[in-house]
């Protein structure tokens, strides 16, 4: 029972950790390159910009669930089973959810690199 | 890709690892957080390393969310993974801690996978919804290339 409640916390944390960072990336599209945008207009309207965006409050709220899910899900399993697995499925997820949501190109070298990272940070942390 | 960008990403990389591991000295010297007494996480602030710690991962989050404002996401997450490999290097040399064959594997993983990504293209430039069919395609001319351009020169009269 207590590895069932590891493993959906360790699905919870990906889950959330994945829409924190799909968000994130669609909010910061929707601002625009933020170099430009602060040697264009100055700091202030970046601020303004990126405040004014709902979007980013939503990813800012994933992330925030996603941390407090790996808090609890690190009370319930060990810590080298919950960090390696959950940073792995997370970059395997975003390459998904980058696909999905943001139209982004994820061509054969793309997913290499995110197989590969997430093997290596899965043996890194392990 | 330009040297301020691959500074961004470096950035990234750099302020993640720095920020963890003083967060994590930090809150060793703490000690124990129990839920029932909870004010002693503000305490917790109040130590150099945590505060340090909290500056470094706020430069961070800033560093990561310029990243994204010009760059995939897909292209972001691998090119900035290499903090892992960065603190690997730092408990080796500088902590003098044993770093396992297995722990070396996922270094020469993680590198591996950086030098994929870091060749291609950093953004996927999407078709306009009146272009002509096709996906969208990283960096390239798609439908506005020179061969589509000239026929557009020579319809509008030589106007581009």
């Amino acid at each position: 029972m207590r590895h069932l409640y590891t493993w959906c916390g360790i699905l919870l944390v990906v889950s959330f950790s994945v829409v924190g960072d799909v968000t994130m990336s669609r909010a910061m599209k929707q601002v625009g390159d933020l170099h430009a945008l602060r040697q264009r207009f100055g700091i202030g309207t970046v601020i303004c910009r990126i405040f004014s965006n709902s979007t980013f409050f939503v990813a800012v709220a994933a992330m925030a669930v996603s941390f407090f899910s790996l808090l609890f899900s690190l009370s319930w399993g060990d810590v080298s089973l919950v960090g390696p697995a959950a940073a792995s499925l997370t970059f395997i997820g975003n390459a998904f959810a980058a696909k999905l949501f943001l139209r982004e190109k994820v061509d054969r070298r793309r997913w290499m690199a995110a197989l590969l990272v997430a093997g290596g940070v899965a043996l890194l942390a392990g | 890709m330009t040297f301020r960008k691959y500074l961004v990403l470096a950035g990234v990389t750099v302020f993640a690892a720095a920020g963890d591991s003083m967060l994590s000295h930090g809150m060793k010297q703490v000690g124990n957080i129990s839920v029932h007494n909870i004010g002693s996480l503000f305490l917790a602030v109040s130590n150099p390393w945590v505060a340090i710690g909290i500056l470094l991962l706020l430069a961070f989050f800033a560093s990561y969310m310029n990243a994204l404002s010009w760059a995939d996401l897909t292209y972001v997450l691998p090119a900035s993974s290499l903090g892992y490999v960065l603190l690997a290097l730092v408990a080796r040399f500088a902590l003098h801690e044993q770093v396992s064959p297995l722990r070396w594997a996922g270094i020469a993983l993680i590198s591996g996978g950086v030098g994929f990504v870091a060749g291609g293209p950093s953004l996927t430039h999407h078709q306009d919804p009146g272009a002509p069919s096709g996906s969208a395609h990283s960096n390239s001319v798609g439908a506005a290339g020179p061969r589509n351009q000239q026929q557009v020169r020579v319809a509008t009269g030589g106007k581009p």
